[in-house]
């Protein structure tokens, strides 16, 4: 092929990659954290007996891992505002999409390691005479947290990746910087191949760590 | 609904007051039965696993009972401590005393806590904490539960693990306890809360064959020292050497008790003779 590589247009602004870089992750851990909390409080209103907490949190969760995370992103930066009329700011309302997905995911994720424990760990510390929350913080908690923590580590790998759909409302994330200088330079081939090496330096690892939990099978 | 409700961390035992109730049976006029239960029913939606139990058992008693699978012996067993809730009845472990049914306010989240520290339980399959060692299992119940410090929870773990014979194995995970070491680590646990009763609940029908006599040792050696326990279990050799009394639960019912001679050896009852029958090949 007659196409010449040319990958000075990478490196025109190379501050460009920096900023991106703490706009990406910036996102990533604000909306993962966020994302954990919201599960976690999900998690547990999930495996309550009450109908009246599981049906609407249940239906949250169903919203959110049923619809594209575009169309969640889109909606919480357009749409949101305009029905609850509130000014969010943007920075704000474009996190949120992100954050709840993370949520409806990560309170799935609780929710199962919990249950994932055998019902004698229950009876044998209540037979001890703990409290429940007692069996559930100092018996139940470590070993549902050993079995959660792979697939969490899988949702923020999956959650890191999507804060590139940020771009399509404005965020200065990685892959919006990536888009202006291709409008800047018409060197698109380049500079999305050295984008795609960006996400893979900053995921492979973490890959790693899922991988290796995973292996641990010491509980 | 409850007479006596000792706090968790309250050493000292409130002045006894079940005088005036119903006359001890076969035990000494001085000493009342350490456990009383009058008319249990624990019903599950259409099952009725337990009909009307009644047991009395003395202070330092080791209380057998006996019966067929799915007779209610587990269900009942775990009544007493509450692990499961009794849906009818009237129940009495040293100074507590509770009465189950309509009308009776169930008891708080609490009080069951406080009540469940007195009365050990060791289960059918261990039910060690995997992510604590031997001893970290055995000083759980008295680090969380009895609010003990570190140094005195852990004497008492060293000195139940030596008892137990596994001083050796106190760091070791339960990953790494063979079955019977496992189930030892298990009674440790129980007895580490200093309880006036422990339930045993088939506790050696998990295990190998050649593992299971090592567990019986220490059910043996607590018998000789004046435990108060109810054992459930089909070992009716051990059950013949070392129980006080045996009761034949079936369909949910005691169908009948006595010594561990009267029962095992000389039974009329054809229930039971039938049970029995198919233990001796």
């Amino acid at each position: 092929m007659g196409y010449s590589w040319d990958f000075s247009a990478v490196t025109l602004h190379p501050e460009m990659w920096l900023l991106g870089f703490l706009v990406t992750t910036g996102y990533s851990i604000a909306t993962i954290l966020a994302g954990l909390l919201i599960g976690v409080v999900c998690g547990t209103l999930l495996m309550s007996r009450r109908h009246i907490l599981t049906s609407p949190v249940g239906g949250f969760v169903q919203a959110f891992r049923c619809t594209p995370l575009l169309i969640q992103i889109i909606w919480f930066y357009y749409a949101l505002p305009v029905a609850v009329n509130v000014s969010i700011p943007a920075w704000l309302a474009a996190g949120l999409g992100l954050t709840f997905y993370m949520g409806a995911f990560s309170a799935e994720i609780f929710r199962g390691g919990i249950q994932s424990i055998d019902r004698g760990q229950w009876q044998a510390a209540r037979a001890i005479g703990m409290l429940p929350w007692q069996v559930m913080w100092r018996v139940v908690l470590p070993q549902a947290t050993r079995r959660m923590l792979p697939p969490f580590v899988n949702q923020s790998v999956l959650q890191i990746k999507n804060t590139s759909l940020l771009s399509v409302i404005a965020v200065p994330d990685l892959m919006y910087r990536a888009q202006l200088l291709v409008s800047e330079t018409f060197r698109p081939l380049e500079i999305y191949t050295s984008l795609g090496v960006a996400y893979f330096a900053i995921l492979y690892p973490l890959q790693k760590l899922a991988k290796r939990l995973e292996r641990r099978d010491d509980i | 609904m409850i007479s006596e409700v000792p706090r968790v961390a309250e050493a000292q035992a409130p002045p006894e007051r079940h005088g005036s109730s119903a006359a001890p049976g076969r035990q000494a006029a001085s000493e009342p039965p350490m456990i009383e239960i009058e008319d249990l029913h624990k019903r599950y939606g259409e099952l009725e696993a337990v009909k009307g139990a009644s047991l009395r058992v003395g202070r330092g008693e080791a209380r057998f009972i006996i019966g067929p699978s799915g007779c209610g012996k587990s269900t009942f067993l775990r009544c007493i401590n509450l692990l499961e809730a009794p849906t009818r009845g009237r129940m009495r472990i040293g100074e507590i005393s509770m009465t189950f049914g309509a009308g009776q306010k169930p008891l708080s989240t609490r009080q069951q806590a406080a009540f469940r520290a007195r009365v050990g339980m060791v289960f059918q399959q261990f039910h060690l904490f995997p992510h604590m060692t031997a001893r970290e299992n055995v000083m759980e119940g008295p680090r969380t539960v009895k609010r003990l410090p570190l140094a005195e929870a852990r004497d008492i773990a060293d000195g139940l693990l030596a008892k137990v014979g596994l001083a050796a194995k106190r760091d070791a995970y339960p990953r790494h306890l063979s079955g019977g070491q496992a189930q030892r680590v298990a009674i440790a646990r129980a007895l580490a809360m200093a309880p006036e009763v422990v339930l045993f609940d088939e506790v050696t029908s998990a295990l190998d064959p050649e593992l299971v006599d090592e567990v019986l040792a220490v059910i043996r050696q607590l018998t000789e020292e004046g435990m108060t326990m109810v054992v459930v279990t089909h070992e009716m050799g051990f059950a013949r050497e070392v129980a006080s009394a045996v009761t034949f639960m079936d369909g949910g019912m005691m169908v009948e008790q006595g010594s561990a001679e009267q029962v095992l050896e000389h039974a009329t009852n054809p229930r039971l003779v039938a049970f029995l029958r198919r233990f001796r090949r």
